[in-house]
């Protein structure tokens, strides 16, 4: 089947099986090797991606249901000038990332979350910093740098 | 002996974060050779059985396999492996435990691979198995593993490993004792959980007989040597190549089947094969902590100084024997030596069982051992009318104490530690907190000691270095220590810029490969940065000296005094660039290359047959103060605040240690709360995230943290290993403050609601036929 798509901001056509999941396609098709195969079981968040601005797990996702819609990986996110997004930046910062399994999963539902809050001018509790990551295991850092990380970029965007 | 220092005990951010962050770092499941082929394993249907027949045909004629294995394949010509060496790569006759592998496919796609094993017919007869250690210690209990020498060793056909250890003089002690507890303790089985699965990657070079795998392995020189133990073969020609590993916490030190019996397939097929693990397979395969049942009895006269400590402790070791069967070491320390204790008599037995083997995990049996010391520490404050606190301030241990065990204790901040969190917690007064109606609230306290400067359980628990400066003034450190995410490759960028001045972005470091890298006995212990620090700071003395030698000849002044800093070398107003030197030293006589060689090993010493002796180059201390609060409605505990505080000799990065504390916290709290894998007969019960519990967001209670600083001379800088303690103790104090919380002690882990309400539930009918 013929699917067409943006990824990372650049248009692609390809055939693939309907039965494809999306995390393979990424990973194996695509060679996109940056979302990480934490489970396949929709447990742990480490295959985050977003899909129209929406944080997935793509192990629990059909490949063919991104036709027409706009992906961003791991991969896409930064620019030339600034090859770290802001997201990436904090989690650095922050001391984030110990084996870093978990962090793209980690830094795509925080971007997701975090452009959303932007679009609607909203600045989240810690709270609902945390509910934002709950789907998103870590067995390294005990989350507290990563929710550090990720409310510090809503305060720089205030 | 402080000395000003610019980068030590500055936070730094991890070396290799931004690759991590940018998805750039490869892990073992990102590798993709040329032709590479991916392998499956099929495990046995049922824990203990006798094999009748094996049929691969179905599966060898699938479309896309390219070869199948069972032990009965020539190929497979292998030895046991384990650190009893009583376990089969491939099973035969018999199967053991639920993990035991038959049969392994290799197919140019995973699918195909896992397809072709569901399609191998394995005929069994099964057997009734054995799945507790009681049982299997009787007389009459079939012997489980055949390879096992408990007969002759240990006097019992089950028995895997014991342990005796023992000081001072129980009897007298007893006798002195006002208030003596006995209670038994049980453990549950925990896993690692890491985030990325095992994997493997194996390939195979029949011209010249060399075999290169990218492991995951803690422990990469170790395992050389196993994997050439287990296939036959010269372990020089193995190379070891580590890719990102995505956690260890100790699942890696062991050698597993899956790991041989991937070359098998890459041997057989002639190509790169494959091998990871589905998140199921790693619940079920990856090794576990220890469960084990402890009887612990203790003592104390009528001041509440400690008299005694006497435990019996059966361990379910499984069906193999891993290195996790040496926990007792660790074990009998803290029995022995955390708070001073007169007389100690210690005795472990790993029992055979047809369950899955334990194997190390981060603590090494100190959790469970710490559990049960604390809650009789606060059983006999009870008894005695004594407060948690002061009976534990006039028992810690000091500096200068050489314990009943031998350890000797140069520097000890286990009084500060205690103190500290009492202190920050407020703890007599949050103890007596007037408690609410649905929800109560407590706290509890904990200590823990552990080894902080490597463990000498090896020949040699040393660590190599190779330094190079090259013509630009860039270093490399290339390293025997491995990385696993603890941050260690940090702490070693962080002390080649202290000493030589140099930016971050001029060091490099190499730690992934042995047939680079120099000698090291891999990532346990807490031992890394002490180990790999020292091992460095030795190797760029002799850096120094070979510059300063060139420098002062270069520039005709002589001195041993230069300074190093932005690149550069000076003295006085004598100043040069340390690039250019290095090129003098090139291009000019004596014509050498500026780099060095040097091994550290650490002053430790092998404990002796009775197992005494200072094994560590120092020793860590901490303490917990944990605030929780229960619903006594649905039994729930929450973990409100946590009060941590740790002798780390030496905070060398800041916030890489901090990591580590939150990092060990969340394990020690799922430890105590949550997490437990359900075994029914061999066979678990909750092989995913839904059904094993780990902690997520917004479970993580504060983390407060106080290190203590004690500059202990034998660590970089005064440090000590650090990485273990923070979850050692926390179950413990957990326990002790749900029990201040609600007034029912538990016994056992985890304290899960259904535990907590069932114990509500007796609790007030017991208290009701009191009333009547
Ligand atoms: S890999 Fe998709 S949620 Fe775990
Ligand atoms: S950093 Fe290792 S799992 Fe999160």
């Amino acid at each position: 089947m013929k699917i067409t798509f943006k990824i990372n901001g650049e248009s692609i056509s390809k055939d693939i099986k309907p039965s494809l999941l999306l995390i393979d396609f990424i990973r194996d098709g695509l060679g996109l090797k940056g979302t990480k195969p934490g489970c396949l079981e929709g447990e742990c968040g480490a295959c985050t991606v977003i899909v129209d601005g929406l944080a997935i797990n793509s192990c629990m996702y059909l490949a063919i249901n991104i036709n027409g819609k706009e992906i961003t990986t791991i991969e896409g996110l930064g620019t030339k000038e600034n090859p770290l997004d802001k997201v990436q930046e904090k989690m650095v910062e922050h001391g984030a990332v110990q084996c870093g399994f978990c962090t793209p999963g980690m830094v795509m539902t925080t971007k997701a979350y975090s452009d959303k809050c932007i679009a609607e001018g909203i600045i989240p509790t810690q709270e609902e910093v945390k509910k934002s990551l709950e789907g998103n295991l870590c067995r390294c850092t005990g989350y507290a740098k990563i929710i550090e990380a990720s409310e510090a970029v809503y305060k720089q965007e205030r | 002996m402080e000395r000003k220092l610019k980068h030590i005990g500055k936070s730094h951010t991890k070396f290799d974060a931004k690759e991590r962050v940018s998805g750039k770092s490869v892990y073992g499941h990102d590798i993709d050779l040329p032709n590479m082929l991916h392998g499956s394993i099929l495990r046995t249907a049922h824990p203990c059985a006798e094999i009748i027949s094996i049929d691969t045909s179905k599966a060898e004629a699938l479309d896309g396999v390219v070869c199948v294995i069972t032990a009965d394949d020539e190929i497979v010509d292998v030895n046991n492996i384990s650190y009893k060496r009583d376990h089969p790569i491939l099973k035969k006759g018999t199967v053991n435990c639920n993990r035991d592998e038959i049969a392994a496919v290799a197919a140019i796609s995973k699918e195909i691979a896992d397809k072709a094993i569901q399609l191998i017919d394995v005929k069994y007869k099964v057997k009734q198995g054995i799945y507790d250690p009681i049982e299997a210690l009787k007389e009459d209990a079939p012997m489980i593993n055949e390879f096992g020498q408990g007969e002759e060793k240990f006097g019992n056909k089950n028995i895997a490993e014991s342990f005796h250890y023992e000081h001072g003089d129980l009897e007298e002690q007893k006798a002195k004792s006002k208030v003596i507890v006995k209670r038994t303790y049980k453990l549950p089985r925990v896993t690692h959980a890491c985030m990325a699965t095992s994997n493997i990657t194996a390939e195979f070079n029949k011209l010249d007989g060399r075999l290169t795998l990218w492991s995951s392995t803690q422990v990469p020189f170790l395992y050389q040597r196993d994997i050439a133990h287990a296939l036959k073969m010269d372990p020089s020609k193995i190379r070891v190549i580590q890719p990102t590993i995505g956690g260890g916490f100790g699942s890696k030190l062991d050698m597993h089947p899956f790991e041989p019996i991937c070359v098998l397939l890459a041997k057989k097929s002639g190509k790169p094969v494959q091998i990871v693990f589905s998140r199921e397979e790693e619940f079920i395969l990856s090794p576990t902590r220890q469960p084990m049942t402890i009887e612990l009895t203790t003592g104390c006269d009528a001041h509440g100084k400690f008299t005694f400590r006497e435990v019996e402790i059966i361990k379910d070791n499984g069906a193999y024997t891993s290195w996790g069967a040496t926990t007792p070491f660790v074990m009998m320390q803290s029995y022995s030596s955390l708070y001073q204790v007169a007389a100690c008599k210690f005795d472990s037995h790993a029992v055979y069982t047809n369950n899955p083997f334990a194997g190390s995990f981060r603590g090494y049996g100190n959790p469970q051992a710490t559990f049960s010391i604390e809650s009789n520490i606060d059983l006999m404050a009870e008894e005695l009318g004594m407060s948690q606190t002061e009976i534990r301030l006039i028992n810690a241990n000091y500096k200068g104490e050489v314990t009943g065990q031998g350890l000797h204790y140069k520097t000890c901040g286990a009084i500060p530690a205690l103190k500290k969190v009492i202190e920050t917690s407020d703890f007599e007064n949050a103890n007596s907190k007037t408690k609410g109606d649905r929800y109560k609230r407590g706290i509890g306290l904990a200590s823990m000691l552990h080894v902080g400067g490597g463990a000498k359980i090896y020949r040699s628990d040393g660590c190599g270095t190779t330094l190079k400066l090259d013509h630009y003034g860039y270093l490399t450190i290339i390293t025997g220590s491995n990385e696993i995410g603890q941050g260690s490759e940090t702490v070693l960028a962080m002390i080649a810029m202290e000493e030589l001045g140099l930016p971050e972005e001029k060091i490099r470091v190499i730690n992934t490969d042995t047939d680079v890298k120099p000698w090291d006995v891999g990532v346990h212990a807490s031992r890394t940065s002490f180990v790999a620090g020292n091992s460095l700071l030795g190797a760029i003395k002799l850096l120094k000296e070979k510059l300063s030698k060139k420098a002062t000849e270069l520039l005709d002044v002589v001195t041993d005094n230069w300074e190093y800093a932005d690149g550069k070398m000076s003295f006085n107003e004598f100043e040069i660039k340390m690039d250019k030197v290095a090129r003098e030293m090139h291009f000019g006589f004596p014509h050498e290359l500026c780099t060095v060689n040097y091994f550290y090993e650490p002053p430790s010493k092998f404990q002796d047959k009775d197992f005494k002796g200072d094994v560590s180059g120092n020793y860590a201390f901490a303490s917990q103060a944990i605030e929780v609060e229960v619903d006594t409605l649905t039994g729930k505990v929450e973990v409100l605040n946590t009060h941590v505080s740790q002798d780390v000799g030496r905070v060398l990065n800041p916030l890489g240690l901090q990591g580590q504390m939150e990092g060990g916290l969340a394990t020690g709290i799922g430890y105590a709360l949550t997490e437990e894998m359900i075994y029914e007969n061999g066979v678990l019960k909750n092989p995913s995230f839904h059904g094993y519990k780990l902690l997520t967001t917004t479970d993580m209670p504060p983390v407060n943290f106080y290190p203590i600083e004690t500059y202990d001379e034998a660590g970089p800088y005064g440090s000590k290993g650090a990485g273990e303690a923070p979850l050692i103790p926390t179950a413990a104090a957990i326990a002790n403050a749900v029990s201040n919380a609600i007034g029912v002690r538990f016994y056992s882990l985890p304290i899960t609601a259904e535990k907590v309400l069932r114990a509500l539930h007796e609790k007030e009918s017991m208290e009701t036929i009191e009333r009547r």
